[in-house]
């Protein structure tokens, strides 16, 4: 699952042959997706780590009290060791996966597949199958050669809106994206900024998760943006927020479903959800399910925190201390969750938590598909790349290409805020 | 060539019944498709529209061909019921109907209109064609290549776009070997399709469900010639039911594929794979015949290339085509895409569809019907007692009641959950014919 395209140089779309700039995401003519090629590096994230987290994660951590305070876990004993002697190794150690261009090489639903490569390419002006490299593209998003699928519009999703960015990618082992995300940005009443963001993951054993993901996603991102102008305060917009998308997806559950859609599941579409607000000194979370948002201070001494509760198996287990973390986690039903959004959901309960940082920093908004792979806030924080809330665009690929290097297992999708949210000016929509 | 493009044309639609979902490393894609057709053919026989007035329904024209040989005299109730049936059958013309009457022993004889031409249906034409029936006597032999021949002559001279052939017979195909029936079936195969009946015990089973099946029309036994004319009535009503003719099943598949078979499988069980003609890169046409108000169900079977988890391809679509004389083909819009979708995810690769289930199902019963009369003429009756006992089992558990009761008349099921039956000694003739020529026949999927 490495092979990458052969291209050297990224003058032209792999496509259409349309010249493309080099900053361009999308070809202008086709509307292929170029993040498919590893673009010429244009800077390497420097490896100047910062210092090693302060051993454990108690409530003596450095500022940052978390009102929501997450429990400590056995699994950081052994992460919060390291002596400062140790750090040049473990900065090599961790550094290396940072260490690479700054878009993740590791889109393969996008790279040629070798068993089929070496046909003819012809460079004709419609649509190439990125697969075989030789037969059109039908109308229907199939090859007319191969018969491969073609990558659909959410299989690779980014977006940037003002000092927050997100990517959405479908992984390695899932033939869909059933994962979806909000970003944007407003204006208090008071003339401070407000960013948010909302991660949205689909049930996959539901039926259309990934129209559940978008619409719950959607109408969130829409409720917060219009809540925080009018006042609302972030902690009620967000509650508010996420009601609305519960309903979104309930009303899903009406509509029939699509004659293309034979799962072998048939039941109401659901999905979870995990937003964040950040304003210029309130951090404020909202979820439900197992997606999760995480605080990473810029400053790598101060200990980053995990700021959701996952409504799953494994979380009710360890919570009701039935269950140690890691006998819980290394449980098979340990993902099954326990809420969620849609028709069929017990009853909705939308947690939310308020937090002031006291220093900046970045928080991390994703879902299980990046956090399988850095589950504890410190394994987090070593994947967060340190220019994080300066480059939330680049950092959210960063911990997309993690996801993908462990193993790509199911969609990912991350959204990075930084905190404070910074003021007008520099970003555009 | 004439026109059927405008109102009357039926709808067709296209829906594809599958499991997508493959394990790593899987590569087998089965997939119903059923193709129906509406829209077209609810005027019924009663509108009588001359086909002068293009535009109200599809030109046809009908031969039927009756056996005359001397056996027709015994009984002698077999030649007077073939007339009679024939001559509801021709009843049943719809005005303007072009139609042909041919008498068949060991040649080919034009009963009516006569003179190499095909008459045009009105109430003087049926009279005279009754009259001429009544003038047929039973005397000769059989050699049914020679009537279909003819049958081809004289379809072909009307221009029509429908061309539908009626076929009696009560005796074996004497008169003309094997390879000359064969190259006659090949010769008039895509020019005219044929319904073919057999009267009394005497036939042979596979040559008329031969003629049939290469012809794209239906076989039956009629046991009693009493019950022809209420048959031939039934048959000719579908003929005039139908509204577009050649329409043959396009499908695509990728490059790297192969198809396993296309089988029909509703309303009965068609082997189609060997009937593919090439049309264009990776697209292969199969034959359908002509169509009214119905609806068939196919199973598709292809294998793919296994490619990786979370992959999507397309391993097969299915259109339907008209090809044109010309060489072009008229698209009828419809298509359904057969899908391969590789997950880890054991709950959904393992999960057999339904409808694929339930045809698979049918194909073994139509088989092994085959086989255990098979084996049972030959002598093996341990052999013909264990394949009849699983084409009880089958048709039971699909619902097939229908073969269940022709099962029924040649074993004695012990018990049809299992399938343990005993063969009865004694079996009526015209049962186990019965049973081997309908044993293709299918039930459709219960809703």
């Amino acid at each position: 699952m490495s092979q990458k395209p052969q291209q050297a140089a990224l003058q032209k779309c792999p496509s259409c042959a349309e010249p493309v700039e080099s900053g361009d995401l999308f070809c202008g003519a086709c509307g292929h997706d170029l993040s498919v090629v590893p673009a010429p590096p244009q800077d390497h994230p420097t490896l100047a780590m910062t210092g090693v987290a302060e051993p454990g994660d108690g409530p003596g951590g450095t500022g940052n009290p978390p009102a929501h305070q997450p429990a400590g876990r056995p699994g950081t004993d052994s992460g919060g060791t390291p002596l400062p002697g140790h750090e040049p190794e473990r900065s090599t150690g961790s550094g290396v996966r940072f260490d690479r261009p700054a878009e993740p090489d590791e889109y393969p639903l996008q790279a040629p597949d070798p068993r089929l490569a070496g046909a003819a390419a012809p460079a004709d002006p419609a649509q190439v199958c990125v697969a075989c490299r030789a037969g059109r593209v039908d109308s229907d998003g199939y090859c007319e050669n191969c018969g491969h699928a073609q990558p659909r519009e959410r299989d690779h999703v980014e977006r940037e809106s003002g000092p927050v960015a997100a990517v959405s990618d479908r992984g390695l082992r899932h033939h869909r994206n059933e994962d979806a995300f909000a970003v944007g940005h407003t204006v208090l009443p008071d003339g401070t900024p407000a960013a948010v963001a909302i991660v949205c993951d689909g049930v996959s054993s539901a039926t259309r998760p990934d129209e559940a993901s978008l619409a719950a996603s959607q109408v969130a991102g829409d409720t917060l943006l219009a809540a925080l102008p009018r006042g609302t305060h972030p902690q009620t917009a967000m509650h508010e927020a996420i009601v609305a998308a519960s309903q979104a997806v309930n009303a899903l559950a009406e509509e029939p479903a699509t004659a293309r859609e034979h799962a072998p599941h048939q039941n109401a579409p659901a999905c979870t959800i995990v937003g964040a607000v950040v304003t210029s000194g309130l951090l404020v979370v909202g979820w439900v399910g197992d997606s999760r948002a995480y605080w990473v201070p810029d400053d790598r001494g101060a200990p980053p925190a995990r700021l959701t509760e996952d409504d799953s198996w494994a979380a009710q287990m360890v919570a009701a201390g039935l269950m140690s973390e890691a006998e819980a986690y290394a449980d098979e039903r340990a993902h099954a969750i326990t809420g969620w959004l849609g028709a069929d959901a017990y009853e909705l309960e939308p947690h939310t938590a308020s937090f002031k940082p006291d220093r900046p920093g970045a928080v991390v908004v994703c879902t299980d598909g990046l956090w399988n792979y850095a589950e504890t806030a410190e394994e987090m924080c070593e994947a967060v790349p340190p220019d994080a809330a300066v480059r939330p665009l680049h950092s959210a690929r960063v911990l997309v290409g993690h996801a993908l290097d462990g193993g790509g297992h199911d969609n990912v999708t991350v959204a990075v805020l930084p905190f404070p949210a910074p003021s007008q000016g520099a970003g555009s929509a | 060539m004439a026109n059927f493009a405008k109102p009357n044309v039926p709808q067709f639609s296209v829906d594809v019944y599958q499991n997508e979902y493959l394990p790593e490393g899987g590569s087998e894609v089965n997939a119903i498709v059923t193709v129906t057709a509406t829209g077209g053919g609810t005027i019924g026989g009663a509108a009588a529209a001359p086909v002068y007035t293009p535009g109200r329904r599809p030109s046809a024209a009908v031969a039927i061909m009756v056996d005359c040989s001397g056996s027709m005299d015994y009984p002698a109730t077999k030649m007077r019921n073939a007339r009679d049936a024939t001559s509801a059958a021709i009843d049943t013309l719809r005005d303007g109907t072009h139609f042909a009457v041919i008498g068949g022993t060991h040649v080919a004889k034009e009963v009516y209109p006569g003179g190499g031409r095909v008459a045009v249906a009105d109430a003087v034409t049926r009279e005279q064609a009754k009259q001429a029936l009544r003038r047929l006597s039973a005397g000769g032999g059989t050699a049914i290549g020679t009537w279909l021949r003819l049958a081809d002559r004289l379809l072909s001279s009307a221009d029509v776009t429908i061309r539908h052939g009626i076929l009696l017979t009560d005796g074996r195909n004497e008169h003309e070997s094997a390879e000359d029936l064969r190259a006659a079936l090949d010769a008039c195969a895509g020019r005219f399709t044929c319904d073919a009946r057999g009267v009394g015990t005497d036939w042979e089973v596979k040559e008329v469900t031969g003629i049939a099946s290469a012809l794209l029309g239906t076989a039956d036994i009629v046991a009693d010639p009493a019950g022809l004319a209420a048959d031939f009535t039934r048959m000719m009503e579908t003929a005039m039911g139908k509204e577009v003719a050649d329409v043959a099943l396009r499908v695509w598949t990728p490059v790297g594929s192969t198809i396993r078979f296309v089988k029909q499988v509703a309303p009965s069980v068609e082997d189609l794979t060997v009937r593919r003609t090439e049309a264009g890169p990776r697209a292969g046409d199969y034959p359908t015949g002509s169509w009214g108000d119905e609806s068939r169900d196919y199973h598709l079977c292809v294998t793919v290339p296994p490619a990786g988890i979370g992959r999507e391809m397309l391993a097969a679509r299915v259109s339907l085509v008209v090809p044109q004389p010309d060489g072009s083909v008229e698209n009828l819009g419809a298509q359904g895409l057969v899908r391969a979708v590789w997950t880890d995810d054991m709950t959904a690769s393992t999960a057999m569809n339904p409808q694929v289930a339930h045809y698979t199902g049918q194909a073994e019963l139509a088989q092994v019907i085959q086989q255990g009369l098979d084996l049972r003429k030959v002598g093996d009756f341990d052999g013909a007692t264990a394949k009849l006992g699983r084409a009880v089992q089958l048709a039971s558990a699909s619902g097939n009641a229908d073969t269940a009761k022709l099962l029924a008349k040649v074993v004695d099921v012990v018990d049809a959950a299992t399938g343990t039956v005993r063969l009865k000694t004694r079996i009526a003739e015209a049962d186990e014919m019965t049973l081997e020529t309908r044993s293709t026949k299918t039930v459709r999927v219960k809703k």
